[in-house]
């Protein structure tokens, strides 16, 4: 069955960005971009999936402007056979994204299609959902194991209390927990050969998708800042202070 | 002005989550409902009345929302919603899983895990692991909502009256099943909610050391969590993260032994009102955000610490 991976280009989680001063926008300047790390697991799951002979083929697709093609090649190189570029311009939206890859699943009808759970840069937790929605097929969110069962995708979830299993028709959206899998390096020849790999590009006017905005960022704002405390000496130091001082315990 | 509330509960009783997601909605000044999906869920319904500020709870008790898949409730929640100015969740596992599904339905954008309401319209919320804080605003005529529940202090769980309406619509899309569930079972608080966490990191060294925050835990009627370092490294699991991809936390007193203190966890215990932190390395990022840091070795200090309280 064909796969279709999302990946987003991102700050890497390395990196402690900043409010602009003037509030106007995240300082992104010379910041060090990365994969997102849920959608390197993505790509990883796919790439097994592959080498367990269930997928035959596995698409990176990625929303973003030309920079994005460097992690569509990252998602190439780890495994996935052709990419696919949405081009845009400037922040888009979950559920901009979501009708932009819902016009691709149309257009290549993947029986799998894997995201991570949710950006580092806006931490939406959106897209996948909003995906399942527009095309009308079943999630398994947050996934920390993914086993094909028959006709059926079996798909076991980190929820608030432990674990859920859920079964889903195919085809299916599933995004990727932390545990999922531990994502493989791309190893020097993949790279080279990733860059002769196909890669198409299409605009939202190809895919017939209107990219507007529902939501405006008014300012951005450093949170409030937590001012360091003291060091105890010892134990019972701390204890003391909790009882007496902060009257906590 | 009229707002759903999506109540998070179990199918027996109503969790606190709901009652920080009533206060989110108390926040923008409008009529308040709350809705109850689930199956035999008539105690969570009456819980539910009884909680102050509310004008009337939905139930729709069916088979097909047992189990909160999101394939049916969302098709139940933007069906009631569309009668609605704003739908409000708690950013639960559930509500994660099922609210941007009743964006899409209804096409608007979700705005997700919100911390502050500034007007009918304009949110704050955190982004990049909350070393940011943006301000946003909508240009929907109706408004879907993840609300951060440490953000929001609980609604009166008592002192309301509210009517309770059954509603008759069954929406299954057959598109999904349950199978299992584990969940962990244990004495201790939950974390989101407990008035006390303390959690492990990389420094714990394995997973069998974790019993050392046990017998603390006991005596400070707490909860435990981890950093995703101790999750990554196959300690203990994930539903014990505490961070950005895992649980936010702010209790009275949280403490952290043996965590560097990584963005990615600060940006899910920041907010606790009093830090603790034990770690040898006395540079180690967390002390920068610890109102009491020890430096020592946690081998040591935490049976002393369980000795003394």
């Amino acid at each position: 069955m064909k796969v279709l991976v999302a990946v987003k280009r991102v700050v890497d989680y390395n990196v402690k960005v900043r409010a602009k001063a003037d509030g106007s926008a995240v300082d992104l300047n010379n910041v060090k971009m990365a994969i997102n790390p849920f959608c390197e697991i993505a790509v990883e799951e796919a790439v097994r999936l592959k080498e367990a002979g269930v997928a035959t083929e596995v698409i990176a697709v990625s929303v973003g402007d030309k920079a994005c093609q460097e992690q569509i090649r990252t998602a190439l190189a780890l495994g996935a056979d052709r990419g696919i570029q949405v081009e845009t311009e400037g922040v888009v939206e979950p559920l901009v994204v979501a009708k932009l890859l819902k016009a691709v699943v149309d257009k290549e009808q993947p029986q799998l299609v894997i995201l991570g759970k949710q950006s580092i840069d806006g931490d939406n937790n959106q897209t996948g959902q909003m995906l399942g929605a527009l095309a009308n097929m079943p999630q398994g969110t947050f996934a920390s194991e993914v086993a094909i069962d028959g006709d059926k995708l079996k798909v076991t979830r980190e929820v608030d209390g432990g674990l859920q299993t859920v079964n889903l028709n195919l085809p299916a959206i599933v995004t990727t927990d932390l545990r999922l899998n531990e994502p493989r390096y791309a190893s020097l020849p993949n790279i080279m050969k990733a860059k002769k790999k196909q890669l198409d590009v299409y605009t939202p006017e190809d895919l017939g998708v209107s990219v507007t905005s529902h939501l405006t960022q008014v300012k951005v704002q450093p949170p409030a800042e937590r001012k360091a405390g003291i060091k105890v000496a010892d134990v019972a130091e701390l204890v003391d202070k909790l009882k007496n001082e902060a009257k906590v315990i | 002005m009229s707002t759903l509330v999506i109540a998070e509960h179990d199918n027996s009783s109503l969790k606190v989550a709901t009652l920080n997601a009533v206060a989110a909605a108390q926040a923008l000044g409008a009529d308040i409902d709350i809705l109850v999906a689930g199956a035999n869920c008539g105690a969570v319904a009456e819980e539910a009345a009884k909680v102050a500020g509310v004008g009337k709870v939905l139930v729709a008790d069916n088979a097909a929302y047992e189990h909160q898949l999101a394939e049916n409730v969302s098709l139940l929640i933007a069906e009631v919603g569309a009668g609605y100015d704003n739908i409000i969740a708690p950013a639960t596992t559930n509500c994660k899983n099922t609210m941007p599904r009743v964006a899409a339905l209804l096409d608007v954008a979700q705005i997700s895990e919100i911390t502050a309401v500034e007007s009918a319209d304009t949110f704050q919320r955190p982004i990049y692991a909350g070393n940011v804080i943006a301000t946003v605003k909508s240009s929907d005529a109706k408004k879907v909502i993840t609300v951060r529940t440490t953000a929001f202090d609980a609604a009166p769980a008592e002192g309301g009256s509210a009517t309770v309406e059954a509603l008759d619509a069954v929406h299954d899309a057959g598109i999904s099943s349950f199978v299992g569930e584990e969940v962990a079972v244990s004495d201790r608080p939950e974390l989101t909610s407990a008035s006390v966490v303390i959690s492990g990191g990389r420094g714990m060294q394995n997973g069998e050391n974790f019993k050392l925050l046990e017998g603390i835990a006991d005596k400070l009627g707490a909860a435990i969590g981890a950093s995703r370092a101790a999750v990554d490294a196959g300690f203990v699991p994930n539903d014990m993260q505490v961070g950005q991809t895992g649980k936010i936390v702010a209790p009275d007193l949280y403490i952290a032994v043996g965590i560097s203190g990584a963005i990615q966890h600060l940006a899910g215990m920041k907010d606790s009102k009093v830090i603790v932190a034990i770690n040898k390395d006395e540079d180690a990022p967390i002390f920068q955000v610890a109102d009491y840091g020890l430096v020592a070795d946690l081998f040591n200090a935490l049976p002393e610490l369980e000795e003394k309280l």
